[in-house]
């Protein structure tokens, strides 16, 4: 082996022809790489005008929501001023969807976020903890896995009552066990990898390295598991609404509208499907920008 | 910049250069083995039992061994990864993690690690030089302030900043890596680096650079080196002396010269004669040492080596032969061969030179 020393090696020192890279952080780079994925960006825009909507109905609502009318049932789309007809009761579709989303996006975003920050955070502490408090935290979870999701969130409302607020306790409490094993799971792995060793062997502060090296390689996939339980969220929430454990009528909620329109769907199939297709399509958008958000932070690919 | 010069006179240096960096008494790491519903510690994997040895200023000690020996383990348990079951370890004259001495967080700015897996050892959701600047951002460094210095450290490495600096580990080569990952050992200023297997996993061209640039370095930054690898001949060119272990135990320590040219202990001479010779015509036809090391959940009784060993006698199997006082700077075997009181019927004659 030759004993020269040399500090500089052609091959790496060399600048290429090629254009230097612009110097941006992790989420700079996630941000430069959704401005060029269309799918991705359109998705997240058609959740932002979902969530807007659903926030200014009082301002865009074209008819009050609670306004019933015997002789207008069911009446189809552009029936004098109703742009999207009338329901079973005679009252404005447009309007109970928009009013409906406030309730329909509150039950099922709201549960899944507060679960992520609870159960994604015990899911890190156990993972990254290991050893006893890993085996307490996660034996806790199971004995809630052990029951069906609809069954314990049927049963955690029906002994708290019913209503919204206590039917979105009950699907967080739901959701939290799932998303806690998802980010234990990842964060078990992450623990184990040499960078996370070279961070401590820094020295530096555990929630630092927690902070810059564990949670960001856990956020993909506890993201996108979150955001398929936020279409589930909703599905379990018109669960509640229908036996009477949710939202309660006349309030407008898409599961419970869903609901009450099945049995007019021979009728007026269009309404019958109308709140079922806003589900629709915002879990799709939830789905895909939710995916796409995972692929832009995957900057290996 | 943040580095001291290469001036002896560092102002972290306490006991001036006579006295050793680190001394390790007795260091000892037994990973329990849990057997059945309930986890009952049913053996122990004894991964370094009970290792003393001393690291002086400025130089570089190599360690080597077979797989499995527990070099690793001595790397990991050093920068406290692992917490030691026993043992003292001395950094600069300031026992570690004890009363009266320096907290384990104070030791580790002082010395750093390179790891052998390049591409598990980086972040691969963090461009690299966030990645060396994460430390000095951890103390308090300001961000831009740290990612300069972390730039520099690039150039120092050999590495364009302006055109690796943003780039993902993925983006890079293994040779690259292992220079971004020296470069993160080196953001600390350390004054010494554990190099665990640092190299064996690049090419044999690009460790040759990889190896000149650690040398460099080590002159400029005025650092002392750990070496850990299972390659003999790179342990030779860069150690001032070579500490050879089996199954957690060091068998032979002593200046790296004296143990290649006169290996004292049967399996130091086993490795060097299990070198691949460079002339055709010194071929060897058999392996110098057969079998696998035993089993360290049960290692043999006596001497460690005396299942392979060509010499061993009875007295092997009975008695564990001492080392002796490994912090003093000699050549020592832990063989009965060595010790003309033993009891062993070669005691106190000279070995047959190894052959290739």
């Amino acid at each position: 082996m030759s004993t020269a020393i040399s500090d500089a090696t052609p091959a790496d020192t060399a600048p290429p022809a090629m254009s230097m890279p612009k110097q941006r952080g992790y989420w700079g780079t996630v941000g430069y790489r959704l401005r060029y994925d269309p799918v991705t960006l359109f998705f997240i825009a058609l959740l932002v005008l979902i969530v807007l909507s659903a926030i200014i109905a009082p301002w865009i609502a074209p008819n009050d929501p609670y306004q019933e009318s015997i002789i207008r049932r069911l009446k189809p789309p552009g029936y004098r001023g109703h742009i999207l007809g009338t329901d079973e009761l005679g009252r404005d579709m447009a309007s109970r969807l928009l009013y409906g989303g406030r309730i329909t996006l509150s039950m099922g975003i709201l549960p899944v976020l507060i679960a992520t920050l609870v159960g994604g955070g015990l899911g890190v502490v156990a993972g990254f903890a290991g050893g006893l408090v890993n085996a307490i935290i996660m034996r806790v979870m199971d004995v809630f896995y052990a029951f069906p999701s609809v069954l314990l969130a049927v049963a955690i409302s029906g002994a708290m009552g019913g209503g919204a607020v206590n039917g979105m306790i009950a699907l967080t409490l739901v959701f939290i066990p799932p998303l806690c094993r998802v980010a234990e799971t990842a964060t078990t792995q992450v623990r184990n990898l040499d960078f996370v060793d070279a961070a401590r062997a820094t020295g530096a502060p555990l929630r630092l390295v927690l902070w810059h090296h564990v949670l960001g390689n856990v956020l993909g996939p506890v993201l996108i598991y979150a955001s398929s339980l936020i279409s589930v969220g909703i599905i379990l929430a018109s669960g509640l609404s229908f036996l009477g454990l949710g939202v309660k009528p006349p309030e407008p909620d898409w599961g419970l509208m869903l609901n009450a329109l099945r049995q007019a769907i021979y009728v007026s199939p269009l309404a019958a499907a109308m709140p079922g297709i806003a589900i629709l399509i915002t879990s799709i958008s939830m789905n895909m920008a939710s995916d796409g958000l995972r692929a832009a932070m995957d900057v290996r690919s | 910049m943040m580095m001291s010069p290469p001036e002896a006179s560092d102002s972290r240096d306490r006991g001036g250069p006579q006295q050793p960096l680190l001394t390790v008494t007795g260091m000892r790491k037994h990973f329990p083995i849990r057997s059945g519903i309930l986890g009952r510690v049913s053996a122990h994997v004894r991964a370094v039992d009970g290792v003393s040895f001393t690291v002086r200023k400025g130089e570089t000690l190599g360690i080597v061994g077979e797989s499995g020996c527990g070099k690793s383990t001595v790397a990991r348990l050093l920068m406290r990864l692992l917490n030691p079951d026993a043992g003292e370890q001395i950094f600069d004259g300031d026992a570690v993690g004890e009363q009266g001495g320096i907290s384990v967080a104070q030791m580790r700015r002082q010395v750093q690690m390179v790891f052998q897996d390049s591409a598990s050892s980086l972040n691969p959701r963090m461009p690299v030089q966030n990645s060396v600047a994460f430390a000095p951002i951890a103390f308090g460094m300001p961000k831009a302030e740290a990612l300069g210095m972390a730039q520099d450290l690039l150039a120092k490495v050999g590495l364009n900043p302006g055109l690796f600096g943003g780039r993902y580990p993925h983006e890079l080569s293994g040779g690259q890596k292992q220079r971004i990952n020296i470069a993160r050992a080196l953001a600390l200023s350390p004054r010494m680096v554990i190099l665990d297997e640092a190299v064996s996993a690049l090419d044999k061209s690009v460790e040759a650079q990889v190896l000149n640039l650690l040398q460099a370095l080590k002159r400029e930054l005025n650092l002392t080196y750990v070496f850990i690898s299972h390659d003999l001949g790179v342990v030779r060119w860069i150690s001032d002396r070579v500490m050879v272990m089996y199954l957690g135990e060091i068998v032979e320590i002593g200046p790296a010269d004296a143990i290649y040219i006169g290996p004292k202990h049967p399996y130091t001479r086993a490795l060097l004669a299990s070198r691949p010779a460079l002339d055709p015509d010194q071929r060897r036809l058999e392996a110098p040492v057969s079998g696998d090391p035993p089993n360290p959940i049960n290692p043999p009784s006596g001497c460690r080596f005396h299942t392979r060993c060509p010499y061993a006698e009875p007295v092997c199997g009975a008695h564990a032969p001492a080392l002796g006082d490994a912090t003093q700077f000699g050549h020592l075997a832990a063989c009965h061969m060595q010790d003309p009181g033993s009891g062993h019927t070669a005691a106190g004659r000279p070995l047959p030179p190894v052959t290739h």
